[in-house]
């Protein structure tokens, strides 16, 4: 890795949307204009200060924002190697992340006056944060999800729908998150005038991984403040779970330019050696889908392979556009975790810590315990805790075989 | 022949002064050998262009009957390489009618645009339509496609205002497909009126031959759109009669290619009925 090649990572995307080959606008014409509409209102909120205003309000009074960076101190001692910090995500109103997209772009669907919101969801974590803030906007919500994932998220469909949202079964393809998606883009390319699409995560068509990506920028930029008022200095790595990879982009964008070495995990299922896995950048090559250019699964034929993973967030087979480029130039490692480990990861977080992760977030503690042990005890890792695992309780009982 | 095939057929139809019916049906649905047939029918039972669809395992911009059909094909294997080699088939006995592949852009992407360019073309297809290319991609495929006498047809939408249209007819070629609704293939029926509206509006920009499609179903359907559209493009309708001639096993019903044919007759006989 070359750092002084160039004088930033923060520049991107290019005014075409691309992230150096990746990314870019590859939708149907039909969705051209309203793309286009996307971009010009994001340009103008960016600069507004009452845009800003209103979204850091909603962080702190709704959300619940700043939340912790919290020393994960039996989880350090038990490693016996770098220190370890958990930026707790999951604390946020909805349990993870993916709020603080969905209140940036809701503000964006109210400013563009559009009254209707879509939504695909995988684990249902974007789902129950796109119905919340539909709640507390008023607008009616319409969330696209697999008829497997439905079956294996069943706390939260039942919340979307506790919120006002019409749940939607997709039973086409792989019946989850990519097919979730396509039926999205189906139902936006019909609803065009009044329909604001709320993408879960920082892919998608541009201007999407960008505004994504910005919104979810507050997780790295408070953990970068937070690690200088505990420790005095920046940390020496950080570590994130990628599906799409909205928390890991938050985390580490505010980080690109600095000396933190940084690793994605990707979900490897039973192995990125296997045809069961969800580990794109591991194990796919570039390709274009759901309107970006980027690492896929697929076969040699150009067509789209289901993912694995025993997390349903995870278990698509692209990745954001930014995170194929952060690849390629070698700024970030992405790492692969099989559903075991991230299950031993569970269990262990859970018994030291008293905190119950997500199964996506449980991916990056597996990561954190291969590496902090090789490393000295004044390394600082700062590890994204991106939700919380009530949600998948069931998953883990079956994969563990207990009845509850 | 290329860009020249569809040129000439657009020459033919101006001087029968009646507008061309396209035909739509995805390759190798609901096996290769149902499809090529299908396929081989098609001219004389009154389709001037010819749509192929290239199943895609994704097809995002498709109502549920050409998802099935696009599923119905991967799962006999389809690939990339039998679809051309169908087309390479057709033409050892049909010279003249142009044959155009729809589909999406990863599979030609993955294919490798060069290569693809030129075996295409070898194999005897004259243009593509890519559902998910946009003006804003043409570098991708629009630009060396046209360079290699590839018509590259764009589509033109609902939401596509005057100065997006000068975009999209930079590197739109062959003609230009009106999607006469805001929708996936399959939708509800299209209404007349704003299509016409949108036609003459588009006309005062380019005189290139503009065919319509989505919505459109039926042999009154085709009769109505030809009064004053280049060409009528007929898709969901047909590979709905496809599906309803499965049998339980996933096979063909041996009378399935007739009743295509005979429903592709109907749909010609609307496009000549019509008063222009």
């Amino acid at each position: 890795m070359d750092k002084k090649k160039v004088n930033s990572y923060r520049t991107g995307p290019d005014e075409e949307g691309h992230f150096g080959i990746f990314g870019g606008r590859y939708v149907a014409e039909t969705l051209m204009p309203l793309i286009l509409e996307v971009e010009k209102t994001y340009r103008d909120a960016k600069i507004d200060p009452s845009f800003k205003q209103e979204f850091q309000e909603l962080l702190k009074e709704y959300v619940g924002r700043p939340n912790p960076l919290y020393y994960a101190k039996r989880f350090t001692e038990h490693l016996g190697g770098a220190k370890v910090y958990f930026k707790r995500e999951e604390l946020n109103h909805t349990g993870a992340h993916k709020i603080n997209n969905c209140v940036g772009q809701i503000l964006l669907a109210r400013r563009m006056g559009k009254t209707r919101i879509i939504a695909e969801t995988g684990a249902g974590q974007h789902g129950v944060a796109t119905a919340t803030v539909c709640a507390l906007f008023g607008m009616p919500c319409v969330v696209y999800m697999g008829a497997k994932d439905i079956e294996r998220q069943k706390p939260n469909v039942f919340r979307m729908k506790l919120l006002g949202a019409e749940v939607i079964p997709v039973t086409s393809g792989s019946q989850s998150l990519k097919d979730s998606m396509n039926e999205a883009l189906r139902d936006w390319v019909t609803n065009v005038t009044d329909t604001f699409y709320i993408i879960g995560t920082a892919a998608g068509p541009h201007p999407y991984p960008e505004l994504v990506r910005d919104f979810q920028c507050v997780i790295g930029n408070e953990a970068r403040s937070q690690i200088l008022e505990k420790e005095g200095r920046l940390p020496d790595s950080l570590i994130a779970c990628v599906g799409g990879g909205s928390n890991a982009i938050g985390l580490f964008h505010p980080f690109l330019d600095d000396d933190v070495d940084i690793y994605a995990v990707e979900a490897a299922g039973h192995g990125i050696d296997t045809d069961k896995h969800a580990a794109s950048l591991s194990g796919g090559a570039p390709g274009v889908l759901h309107g970006n250019r980027t690492y896929l699964l697929m076969d040699d034929d150009g067509q789209i392979l289901e993912a694995h993973s025993i997390s349903a967030g995870l278990d698509y087979p692209g990745i954001g556009p930014e995170h194929s480029h952060l690849h390629d130039i070698g700024r970030v490692n992405y790492v692969p975790v099989t559903d075991k480990e991230a299950l031993e990861a569970f269990r262990l977080c859970t018994k030291l810590e008293g905190i119950i992760p997500a199964l996506e977030s449980a991916h990056a503690i597996a990561y954190v315990m291969k590496l902090a042990p090789t490393l000295q005890k004044d390394h600082i890792m700062i590890m994204g805790l991106s939700g919380r695992g009530d949600k998948d309780i069931y998953t883990v009982a079956e994969a563990l075989g207990e009845d509850i | 022949m290329g860009i020249s095939r569809l040129e000439e057929r657009f020459e033919t139809l101006k001087s029968e002064e009646r507008a061309g019916l396209i035909t739509f049906t995805t390759a190798g649905d609901p096996d290769y050998n149902t499809s090529l047939n299908i396929l081989n029918g098609l001219p004389k039972a009154g389709a001037d262009i010819i749509e192929l669809g290239m199943p895609f395992s994704d097809p995002m911009a498709d109502g549920p009957a050409i998802q099935a059909a696009s599923i119905r094909a991967l799962k006999n294997k389809m690939t990339m390489a039998k679809t051309l080699e169908m087309v390479k088939t057709f033409r050892k006995n049909d010279t003249t009618t142009p044959i155009i592949l729809m589909g999406y852009y990863n599979p030609i992407y993955i294919y490798g645009v060069d290569r693809f360019l030129e075996n295409a073309l070898n194999a005897g297809v004259d243009g593509l339509i890519i559902v998910d290319l946009p003006p804003e991609e043409d570098s991708e495929l629009a630009v060396p496609a046209n360079a290699a006498d590839m018509a590259m047809i764009h589509l033109a939408t609902p939401t596509t205002n005057t100065k997006r249209l000068d975009n999209i007819l930079r590197n739109a070629s062959g003609f230009l497909y009106y999607v006469t609704i805001a929708g996936v293939t399959g939708s509800a029926k299209s209404d007349l009126s704003p299509v016409k509206a949108a036609l003459s509006e588009f006309r005062r920009s380019s005189d290139i031959p503009i065919a319509v499609g989505f919505g459109i179903k039926s042999p009154s359907d085709t009769s109505r759109f030809a009064e004053f559209a280049e060409a009528v493009v007929v898709g969901s309708a047909i590979v709905d009669i496809i599906e309803s001639n499965i049998d339980e096993h996933g096979l063909a019903i041996s009378t399935m290619e007739s009743k295509v044919l005979s429903f592709v007759s109907e749909l010609a006989a609307g496009v000549k009925s019509a008063k222009r």
